[in-house]
């Protein structure tokens, strides 16, 4: 498990390579089944309202669409800050996600509330720019206030064998991020197989990552539960070795209260209660915070209020 | 955040215990001619569950002449394809009532609802299904064109997969042809007697199964009966030793599938996690309630330092508790018996110097209960690296080379089971080819279906149970 020795301090494609490569491999089936196994715990009343305030807590609302407008992202701000016009004691989200080109009317709308604005950057999805361009719309995205930034890797390069590369470029947007956060999207969905998704998400914490990310949303598969318990692995194991917590963030295909939940129970079991908090796990969704929403009125008053008393968005 | 997981426990609704369950022979229950009675508890919370009837000798008798008559007259006539028929129909009813079966199973046995409703139940139905197929194809199964069934079965089967071990022992028996007298375990006799039920609800002739409970004596005064044609025995090996002596000599045909000391061998390029959870299931799975259970963890010694903390770490997240709760990992000792001599065992392992751990956690006050246990530091001469405890207790043991690995390994008088773990094929093929066990995972552990056969080398037993070569057993 040479994976616990210390990285060597210049950086080479070679040793890069040496490092991740000395990460113990990655069983398919066996992944699977403990992802599975853990999917049938059962989380109930207490608990199960306890999970849904987490979840929410956690969720990053996203909007990344081609035809977003200034009024679609104000309409999910407005829906960030009061997710329940009808009930005040639900807590608020772990932040919105936008496009840079929206990440100034994002911050004028969640002014005071509390409620910080992540932007994608880097040519999201495909990350095919030049690295100039990926910083530029890194500084600019940071620029116009957003506090986290969810950049892709090069899976081109990664594919490639070139890992120097996805790590200069991960270090090199860390930098242009300045005191935002950094998220690192792996985009498991390209990278195909479990070794990949844990070399990944050694390198990019490695690069200096605050999260990693398993998915742009624009590919399938996106966040499944094996890929999820990789990536916790791959935090806690770093964490052990370093002293230094990094998050993960699934997004893409969690759409309903019980996947949520799922994954809840996945970092309970796997990186442990420490990432049990929006600084250390999120959730990227659109569609989830409305179910949540359901399902916590459903628990405190026993019956559904039905898909028409929450605010479509 | 401690995220605490309120209690889940299944509903016992399902389930309408009688107070008292009689023998079924015939078609119907009888009360037993000496009108004796055994309590069966829940172990998880000693309570009482029912009272069940003892069997004697003259119950016996008259189990094995009903068996007899149905053979000759009904069942060793009909056609494969009709056999099949009520076959199908009995794993149907069993999967109708999967629910029942699998809490009935948690609360006489003592184990986690998810392994009785996940593992137990499915398979038992799998079991039905898959021998249920093989009923019109007997011709085809390359054991001569015409087999014929042997006659009347005496089945006896243990408590720690007891619905389970009814399926291996009765599904392929009746798909050839021959009829049975089975002994449940005395803990664990309430599912069997949910299956005689069964049997009634899906018209099966009388006589074709026939339902004897009680404890040794029962089990005893059935496999020594001189009106069998074949004795089929899964237990201790010491128990299979005497039936081995009383069986000789006779026409008899015998198949045993007896204890094991499985080891698991985790090699330095293994994929780590998924071992570590492989190790966990292989041990702590049925509460190491298992004959095939990797009892021996083989670890290379280049990774044991940093293996076995993260085994500890993923031991002390087990969940151990009420067996009902949909979130138990780990259940209930089945019996006070076994819960003494999995402590006697451990305890010579504190003697010897090994070194013992368990998470720190508080066990139920009531019923049997013995915490997840690593026992490091082991060597083959400690007691717990040669004897089988049959409880929630790893030996962990190292070794250096691959041929130090397979020699430990087989250096046991078992040869039932064995787990290897690397990510190398040729290693994995290699070492495989060596080992003196009858199931060799690879990759895995515990994982079991019924078109895969089951048993042992030495000591664990012969014959095999499970797949095609499983029809072999009743077929002469």
């Amino acid at each position: 498990m040479s994976h616990t020795a210390t990285a060597p301090e210049a950086t080479t494609n070679h040793a890069l390579r040496a490092h991740l490569y000395g990460l113990p491999g990655v069983d398919e089936v066996g992944a699977r089944a403990r992802a599975q196994d853990l999917s049938t715990r059962s989380i109930k009343t207490t608990a199960k309202a306890a999970a849904i305030d987490l979840a929410i807590s956690m969720v990053d609302l996203t909007t990344l669409e081609g035809a977003d407008t200034p009024g679609k992202v104000r309409s999910l701000c407005a829906k960030a800050a009061l997710p329940d016009p009808a009930d005040r004691t639900v807590p608020k989200v772990g932040a919105v996600c936008v496009y840079p080109d929206m990440v100034a009317t994002a911050v004028e709308a969640l002014r005071g509330t509390g409620i910080g604005v992540a932007s994608v950057a880097t040519a999201f999805p495909a990350g095919r720019a030049p690295l100039d361009v990926k910083l530029a719309d890194t500084r600019r995205a940071v620029a116009d206030g957003a506090s986290e930034i969810d950049m892709v890797i090069d899976r081109g390069a990664f594919l490639s064998g070139d890992y120097l590369k996805v790590h200069e470029e991960i270090v090199a947007v860390k930098e242009a991020c300045g005191d935002a956060h950094l998220k690192v999207i792996l985009e498991t969905g390209e990278l195909n197989t479990y070794d990949n998704v844990r070399r990944a998400s050694h390198l990019a914490m490695r690069a200096g990552g605050d999260f990693i990310k398993t998915s742009t949303g624009k590919v399938a598969p996106a966040a499944t539960l094996p890929v999820t318990l990789i990536m916790l692995e791959a935090v806690r194991d770093h964490h052990a070795e370093t002293g230094r917590r990094v998050g993960v963030k699934p997004a893409g295909g969690i759409r309903n209260t019980k996947d949520a939940i799922r994954n809840l129970v996945l970092v309970n079991e796997t990186a442990g209660p420490a990432w049990l908090t929006p600084d250390l796990f999120r959730i990227g969704a659109s569609s989830l915070l409305n179910d949540l929403l359901m399902q916590r009125t459903r628990l405190s008053t026993g019956t559904y209020p039905g898909p028409d008393y929450y605010t479509q968005d | 955040m401690i995220f605490e997981y309120a209690p889940a426990p299944e509903s016992r609704s399902v389930v309408g215990l009688r107070q008292t369950y009689d023998l079924f022979i015939d078609g119907e229950f009888v009360p037993a001619q000496g009108g004796e009675y055994v309590t069966s508890l829940n172990p998880a919370d000693e309570e009482e569950l029912a009272q069940v009837a003892v069997a004697g000798a003259a119950d016996v008798d008259r189990a094995v002449a009903a068996a007899r008559r149905a053979q000759e007259t009904v069942w060793g006539r009909m056609s494969g394809a009709e056999r099949g028929k009520y076959l199908f129909r009995i794993a149907r009813i069993i999967q109708e009532r999967s629910r029942e079966l699998a809490v009935l199973e948690t609360l006489d046995n003592g184990k986690p609802i998810k392994e009785t409703r996940d593992v137990d139940v499915p398979l038992v139905a799998a079991h039905f299904f898959y021998y249920a197929g093989w009923a019109d194809k007997l011709a085809h199964a390359g054991f001569g064109p015409n087999p014929r069934p042997l006659g009347v079965a005496a089945q006896v089967i243990p408590w720690n997969f007891p619905l389970l071990m009814l399926a291996w022992k009765i599904a392929p028996a009746l798909a050839t042809g021959n009829t049975v007298v089975l002994k449940p375990a005395e803990t664990t006799p309430l599912t069997a007697l949910v299956f005689a039920q069964i049997c009634q609800e899906a018209e099966l002739p009388p006589g074709v199964v026939n339902i004897l409970t009680g404890a040794g004596e029962t089990g005893r005064a059935l496999v020594e009966h001189p009106g069998t044609d074949k004795v089929a025995f899964t237990g201790s090996t010491e128990v299979g030793r005497q039936i081995a002596r009383s069986v000789a000599g006779t026409d008899k045909r015998l198949t045993l599938e007896l204890g094991g000391k499985g080891a698991n061998i985790v090699y330095d390029d293994a994929a780590i996690d998924q071992a570590v959870e492989g190790v966990v299931t292989g041990i702590f799975f049925n509460q190491g309630h298992v004959c095939c259970a990797g009892s021996r963890l083989l670890i290379q010694e280049s990774i044991a330092e940093e293996f076995l903390p993260r085994l500890k770490a993923r031991v002390a997240k087990l969940r151990l508790g009420d067996p009902l709760d949909k979130n138990t990992d780990i259940g209930a000792i089945n019996s006070a018996a076994q819960l003494e001599r999995i402590r006697e065992l451990t305890d010579t392992a504190d003697e010897e110097g090994v070194e013992r751990w368990s998470p720190a956690r508080d066990l139920p006050e009531s019923g049997y209960w013995f915490a997840p246990t690593v026992l490091t530091g082991v060597s083959q001469a400690h007691r717990v690296a040669r004897e089988e405890i049959f409880g929630p207790v790893l030996s962990v043991l190292t070794f250096r080379t691959p041929e130090e690995a397979v020699t430990k390994a087989n250096n046991t008088p078992y040869g039932l089971s064995a787990g290897v773990w690397t990510e190398k094929g040729s290693r994995m093929l290699w070492t495989a080819e060596r080992l003196r066990a009858g199931v060799i995972w690879s990759n895995t552990f515990n994982k079991f279906d019924p078109t895969s056969p089951f048993g042992g080398y030495k000591e664990s037993g012969y014959g095999r149970e499970g797949g095609r070569h499983g029809l072999e057993a009743y077929l002469g």
